[in-house]
């Protein structure tokens, strides 16, 4: 039988290595919401490079279990460095694997943190064509 | 810290030395089935009901009114299908509270598609079912009355006597689901005016596998489980002699030490709310304040989730549990947390921590000494402020 949490789980979850707010952040995506249990904030600092926009920083909070705590952690280093565009192709099966898998109930964690690697690009774009006006 | 600390006696307690030793006989030597005739069967037999009348004792139960069962969730499905099979000439209408362990909240459920009609009481803040509405709900074909003693998660005791005496001055059955409280706090089932009573053996430092339903003479009840007539023909199997010998001995040594063992349980869980409350702010208690199980203590903290504070708590060897959805299958926060009025964010911040016997001071207080950081470090990572 294999643990419940993977080590690479118990290693993000009791020692997170990208929580925490980026002040003046380029963009700020929440997702979740008080009801299911877990809310996730991602803050992102872009950087342009040849025309690329690439993160250049993120960081989170996350209020939810241990899965949800670890999939954060683990979404940001897996975009740390990419391009807008790559990072909203990191799919949730990307970071389930590189957690070393999670239990079957807490793969809607992995869809979270996919969800707000989303909804951050997302604002950030937004915020970029209000600036265009 | 490599001693592992058990904290979570509510969902099961360690065998008891005594018992075990009790039980070991009747594996391989005392082996019989107590349906043979022959003397193999007849000593099976004869301490099956031994065991009865022990275990009669502690409630002040007749000896012929106890029928062993497998489980708590196998009595309390016979309580309410049973009551309900036997009964439908009078009524369909059965009256439980909302905050049931799921073996009572399904089997009314599962009533309900077959026609009856349930009535789920409200509680007040603290979890209580207050006598008064018992006595409003009731109606012309109500049959039965089910409300659980004590809670599993929250330790609120029920005023059963009370709700009691109005069953049976509306000659109602009344049943309650007293499984975390058989063994632990004082029960007559003639005090208390009931009818029927679930208990388990596993609760109260006996094996797993033997349970019990207290059924009064002249409870109309059916079976559920049918075959070759054990159990007075309410609970047919082959009868787990072994396990129900265990419970016996467990019912023999709680009457004998409950009281002793009661008094060293609250003084240590006050102490833990008390210090808790104190130590960690945004914490509060669920559960009522003064009428609860004397091992039982549920918090909620804010801006933490349940289920990583049991892991946390787990990585440094302390067992505890929470009502939060992160931890249950159905990804839905505790039904009884939510009963007493919690919202769903506050229902996933809570933790349960139950005593027991083997439960020391110094157990109690190291986690007092390392609850603070870990919801310290938990309230970082949940950025607290900037999420509110």
């Amino acid at each position: 039988m294999k643990p419940y949490y993977s080590k690479e789980v118990i290693k993000r979850f009791t020692n997170p290595k990208n929580f925490g707010e980026i002040k003046n952040a380029d963009a700020v995506g929440r997702v979740g919401n008080p009801r299911c249990g877990d809310i996730m904030k991602l803050y992102i600092k872009v950087e342009k490079k040849g025309g690329k926009e690439i993160i250049k920083d993120i960081k989170f909070h996350t209020l939810g279990c241990a899965a949800a705590i670890a999939t954060s952690d683990m979404a940001c280093d897996l975009v740390k460095g990419k391009t807008l565009k790559e990072a909203l192709k990191i799919d949730y099966k990307k970071i389930v694997k590189e957690l070393g898998d999670l239990p079957p109930i807490k793969i809607h964690c992995s869809v979270l943190a996919r969800e707000g690697l989303k909804a951050t690009v997302e604002n950030y774009y937004a915020k970029r064509k209000g600036q265009k006006k | 810290m490599t001693k592992k600390i058990y904290l979570d006696y509510a969902s099961t307690t360690p065998v008891d030395p005594r018992v075990l030793r009790a039980m070991l006989p009747y594996f391989n030597k005392k082996f019989g089935n107590t349906m043979s005739l022959h003397s193999f069967g007849q000593e099976a037999k004869l301490a099956l009901e031994r065991s009865r009348e022990e275990v009669a004792g502690l409630i002040g139960a007749k000896t012929e009114e106890i029928i062993f069962t497998g489980s708590a969730t196998e009595s309390n499905n016979l309580a309410l299908k049973g009551i309900a099979f036997a009964n439908r000439n009078k009524g369909n209408h059965i009256i439980i509270s909302s905050i049931e362990h799921p073996c009572i909240m399904e089997s009314a459920c599962w009533l309900e598609s077959q026609g009856f009609e349930i009535t789920r009481l409200k509680v007040d803040k603290y979890g209580q079912v207050s006598p008064k509405d018992v006595r409003t709900a009731m109606k012309k074909g109500t049959i039965l009355v089910s409300v659980m003693h004590a809670s599993n998660e929250i330790g609120t005791i029920q005023p059963i006597a009370e709700i009691g005496k109005i069953c049976r001055e509306k000659g109602v059955y009344f049943h309650t689901d007293a499984v975390q409280s058989f063994g632990k706090i004082p029960i007559n089932v003639n005090s208390m005016n009931l009818d029927l009573l679930s208990a388990s053996s596993h609760k109260m430092y006996g094996p797993k596998g033997a349970a019990l339903l207290f059924v009064r003479k002249g409870v109309k009840i059916e079976p559920i489980l049918h075959g070759g007539g054990q159990e007075i023909d309410l609970r047919s199997s082959t009868v787990n002699v072994p396990a129900i010998v265990g419970f016996a001995r467990a019912c023999i040594i709680a009457k004998k030490e409950m009281a002793k063992e009661n008094k060293n349980l609250a003084k240590l869980r006050d102490k833990l709310i008390k210090e808790i409350l104190k130590k960690i702010k945004g914490s509060y208690l669920n559960g009522h304040p003064e009428k609860r199980l004397p091992n039982n203590v549920n918090f909620w903290f804010e801006f933490v989730e349940g289920e990583s504070m049991v892991i946390q708590l787990d990585l440094l060897g302390i067992a505890v549990s929470t009502g939060s959805a992160c931890s249950s299958v159905k990804l839905e926060p505790s039904h009884v947390l939510l009963a007493i009025g919690l919202k769903h964010q506050e229902a996933h911040g809570s933790l349960r921590i139950t005593l027991g016997k083997r439960t020391t001071e110094s157990e109690v207080n190291y986690l007092i000494k390392v609850l603070p950081g870990i919801i310290k470090n938990l309230r970082k990572i949940s950025g607290a402020e900037q999420l509110q």
